[in-house]
C-alpha cells in the first residue's frame, strides 16, 4: 500500500472535503460532508477519521483551502483558485481553462504548464452565478438535486428566467409556476440562465486549451450541457469534481516540501 | 469686516495655537506606547505637516462664510481664476473621501438616499448631498457656497450633482463643459472651453465684487504649474527600487495639489516632501520593509479600506509604486503656460485622463507600468466612477498580453463601504498574490 504523504482540506460554503494523498498525488481516501458551523472541529474530526481509516501518521502535513480555511490554523492556507488549478493540472497533465462551480461562487481559472495560475475571474458579489442560486430555486420548486438532470432533459423548451438576482429569480419562478409553465421547462430555463452568466465569465479568458469543470455543480449533467450550449464548446468534467480543490491543497503541501 | 478679521485670525493665530495643543496631547498619548508591528517602512516626517495643512484648510473654512467669497468646485475644475479673485475653495470630493476614510460616510449616504438620490449615483455625490442636507461633517462645518463651479472633464454626473446643490443653496452654478478628447482636441473645442473660462471670470467677479488682476492670475497660474511639477517629482521618486513610499501614501499626500493648488502653501509642502523622498531614496529606505513585487494601481482608492488593503499587500512584499489617479495631477504640467492662463488652462484641463479615450488610457498605463517597473497591476473597478471603470476589462487583457503583467480587477467603491465585501475581495487578492509565487 502507498504511503500517505499529505492531507488536503477544502472547507467550502456548502460542503467539507478532505483527502489524503500519496507521494504521486493519488487520493488514498477522502471525505465529503455538509459544512458545519463548527469548521475547526469538523476539520479535526474529519482528518482524524481519515488518518484512522488509513492507519497513517497523524502528523502528516495539512493544507487547507475554501472559505473556511482560516478556521484551520494548523494548516497551510491557500485560495481555492490556486488549489483547483493545481488539482486540475495534476489530473490532466496539461495547461487548461477550468470552470469551478461551487456553492458560493464560480471561478474560471486559466492555468499553465506547471499548474500555475495565469489568470482568473470570479462572479461578482452576489450568488447569481453559483450553485447556491440553483439550490434556492430548486428548493422552491420541490425538485431534489438528484433528479434535476432527468427533469431538465424532459423539457420541450426552456422557460426564460430573466432575473439575475437569486432572490428576485425565486419570486419570478413562483409567478411562472402560477402562470402554468411546466416545472421541467423552468428548470431547463434556470440552467440556461445560469450558464449564460458563467459563459460571460469564461469569455474574456477563453483560450485554445481544453475546457474543464470541477466543483459540486459539475455533478449536475444538466448544468454541464447548458454550459456547453452557452459556450459552444465541449467540457470535460474532472473525475470526482468535488475533490479537485482538496486534492490541489494536498499537492501544494507536497510541492512545498 | 469683522468676519474677515475672524477668518484671518483663525488661520494665523487660532489654528497654530490649537494645533500646538493637539500635537502636545498626541505626544502625551503616544508616550510609553509601543509602536505596533507593521510591514511598512518608517513613516514620512511630512505626514505631520500634511495633517496640519489639511486641518488648517478645513478649520479656516469654518470662518470663510461672509468673510471671503466661497466656491465649491469639482476636483478637475480650473480654479486659478477663483484663487486669483480671493475665493476660499472647497472640494466636496475631497470632503467625501475624508468622510469615507474616517468611517463617517454611511449616515450621509443614507441621508441622501432617503431624500431620493439613487444608490447608483456616485458615492462622492451622495456623501456631499447628504452632508449638505444634514449639515453633518467630521470637519466641524463647511462654509456655505456663494458659487458652485463644476467641470465635466471628470464626468457628467457633476452637472446634475451641482445643479442639485445650486437648488439647495440657492446660489449660481457655473459649468465648464469640456468635450471628450478622441486622439487630439479640435481647435474649436479649445476655443469653446476658453470662452467658458471667460464667462466663469465674469460670474466670479460679480460674486467677489472686484475685477480680476491679470498679474495675480498669472502668478496663481505659475504657482499652480510649479505645484504640478513638484508633485510630479514626488511621484517620480517611486521609480527607485525600493520605492521610498507607496502609492497609498500618495493618495493622502495628493490632498494639497487637489485642494490648495496655486498657493505657496501647497508648493512649499511639496518641496519638503520631495526632499524627504529623495533623502529616503539615497538612504535606501522603502515605503514597505521588504519590497519583493511592484504594483500599479488604477482608478480612485478605496478610501474606507486603504489601511487594510495596503497592509494585506505589504505583508506579502507587494508595494504599490504608482497610481494613475495620483499621476493625473502631474501629467498636465507641460500643458500649462502661465503667460497664457486661459488658453493653456483650456487645454490642460481638457487633457485629463478621464476626458481622454481608451487608447490614451492604455498608453498611459503601459508607460507608467514600464517606467516604474511594475510586475503587476490592480484595476479597481469602481462602482461609483463609471468613466474611470469603463473599458477596464479590455485594459486588463491588453496589459496582460502586451506587457505580461499579472492584473487583478477588483470590484468595489471609492467611498461607499456597503459595496465592499471583505471575504470575497480578500479571496481574490490572496489568489492574485499566490499567482506570483
Amino acid at each position: 500500500m502507498s504511503t500517505a504523504t499529505a492531507i488536503g482540506v477544502d472547507v467550502g460554503s456548502t460542503t467539507f472535503k478532505a483527502v489524503i494523498c500519496d507521494g504521486t498525488g493519488r487520493i488514498l481516501d477522502h471525505l465529503i460532508e455538509p459544512t458545519r458551523p463548527q469548521m475547526e472541529q469538523q476539520a479535526r474530526e474529519g482528518i482524524a477519521l481519515l488518518v484512522e481509516r488509513l492507519g497513517c501518521d497523524p502528523a502528516l502535513p495539512i493544507s487547507a483551502t475554501g472559505y473556511g480555511r482560516k478556521r484551520i490554523p494548523s494548516a497551510r492556507q491557500l485560495t481555492e483558485i490556486t488549489c483547483h488549478a493545481l488539482g486540475a493540472f495534476h489530473l490532466t497533465g496539461r495547461p487548461g481553462l477550468l470552470v469551478d462551480m461551487g456553492g458560493q461562487d464560480t471561478k474560471v481559472v486559466r492555468f499553465g504548464s506547471r499548474g500555475e495560475v495565469l489568470d482568473f475571474a470570479m462572479n461578482d458579489k452576489c450568488a447569481a452565478g453559483t450553485g447556491r442560486f440553483l439550490e434556492v430555486i430548486l428548493h422552491r420548486l420541490c425538485v431534489p438535486l438528484t433528479s434535476v438532470a432527468e427533469l431538465a432533459s424532459k423539457a420541450e423548451r426552456p422557460v426564460t428566467v430573466s432575473s439575475t438576482c437569486t432572490v428576485f429569480a425565486e419570486s419570478e419562478v413562483v409567478s411562472l409556476v402560477a402562470q402554468g409553465e411546466p416545472v421541467e421547462g423552468i428548470v431547463f430555463g434556470l440552467h440556461r440562465a445560469l450558464a449564460s452568466r458563467v459563459a460571460a465569465l469564461v469569455a474574456p479568458l477563453a483560450v485554445k486549451e481544453p475546457l474543464l469543470m470541477s466543483g459540486g455543480v459539475a455533478l449536475n449533467q444538466a448544468m454541464v450541457r447548458a454550459l456547453e450550449h452557452a459556450l459552444g464548446n465541449r467540457i470535460a468534467v474532472l473525475p470526482r469534481p468535488q475533490l479537485v480543490g482538496a486534492l490541489g491543497a494536498a499537492l501544494a503541501v507536497r510541492n512545498s516540501q | 469686516m469683522l468676519r474677515r478679521v475672524r477668518y484671518e485670525l483663525a488661520g494665523r493665530v487660532a489654528f497654530p495655537l490649537l494645533n500646538a495643543l493637539s500635537s502636545w496631547q498626541r505626544q502625551l498619548k503616544r508616550r510609553g506606547r509601543k509602536p505596533r508591528a507593521n510591514p511598512f517602512g518608517p513613516p514620512l516626517d511630512c505626514v505631520r505637516k500634511l495633517r496640519e495643512l489639511m486641518t488648517a484648510h478645513y478649520y479656516v473654512g469654518r470662518y470663510a462664510q461672509g468673510a471671503v467669497p466661497v466656491a465649491w468646485v469639482t476636483s478637475g475644475f480650473p480654479i486659478e481664476p477663483l484663487r486669483a479673485l480671493g475665493f476660499h475653495i472647497v472640494y466636496p470630493e475631497n470632503h467625501s473621501a475624508l468622510c469615507s476614510a474616517q468611517h463617517a460616510a454611511i449616515d450621509l449616504l443614507q441621508a441622501a438616499e432617503q431624500e431620493g438620490f439613487s444608490g447608483d449615483l456616485c458615492s462622492y455625490a451622495r456623501i456631499d448631498l447628504g452632508s449638505a442636507l444634514t449639515g453633518i461633517t467630521p470637519v466641524g462645518r463647511l462654509p456655505r457656497p456663494d458659487l458652485l463651479a463644476c467641470c465635466t472633464n471628470i464626468c457628467r454626473t457633476v452637472s446634475y450633482w451641482y445643479k442639485n446643490l445650486a437648488s439647495h443653496f440657492d446660489v449660481p452654478v457655473v459649468m465648464v463643459d469640456t468635450p471628450f478628447v478622441y486622439g487630439e482636441a479640435e481647435p474649436h473645442h479649445l476655443s469653446y472651453i476658453e470662452e467658458q473660462l471667460g464667462e466663469l471670470i465674469e460670474v466670479a467677479e460679480r460674486i467677489a465684487g472686484r475685477r480680476i488682476d491679470p498679474e495675480r492670475l498669472e502668478r496663481t497660474m505659475r504657482a499652480a504649474w510649479e505645484g504640478l511639477v513638484l508633485w510630479g517629482e514626488c511621484l517620480q521618486a517611486g521609480k527607485a527600487v525600493p520605492a521610498p513610499w507607496t502609492a497609498i501614501d500618495g493618495f493622502f499626500h495628493m490632498a494639497p495639489i487637489v485642494t490648495l493648488r496655486g498657493s505657496e502653501q501647497c508648493n512649499s509642502y511639496y518641496r519638503m516632501l520631495r526632499d524627504e523622498l529623495s533623502d529616503r531614496v539615497t538612504r535606501g529606505i522603502g515605503g514597505i520593509k521588504e519590497e519583493r513585487h511592484r504594483l500599479l494601481w488604477d482608478n480612485l482608492p478605496i478610501w474606507h479600506k486603504l489601511r487594510k488593503l495596503s497592509t494585506l499587500f505589504a505583508e506579502r512584499g507587494f508595494n504599490f509604486v504608482v497610481a494613475t489617479y495620483t499621476n493625473a495631477w502631474a501629467e498636465a504640467a507641460d500643458l500649462i503656460d502661465p503667460a497664457k492662463p486661459l488658453e493653456s488652462s483650456a487645454k490642460a484641463y481638457t487633457y485629463v485622463i478621464l476626458n481622454r479615450d481608451l487608447e490614451h488610457r492604455l498608453a498611459s498605463l503601459k508607460q507608467l507600468a514600464q517606467e516604474y517597473r511594475a510586475d503587476g497591476a490592480v484595476l479597481h473597478s469602481n462602482r461609483s466612477c463609471k468613466p474611470y471603470s469603463i473599458g477596464q476589462v479590455d485594459l486588463r487583457s491588453r496589459l496582460a498580453q502586451d506587457l505580461e503583467l499579472r492584473v487583478l480587477l477588483l470590484e468595489a467603491d471609492h467611498s461607499d463601504p456597503r459595496l465592499y465585501t471583505d471575504e470575497q475581495i480578500d479571496n481574490r487578492i490572496q489568489a492574485f498574490l499566490e499567482s506570483f509565487s
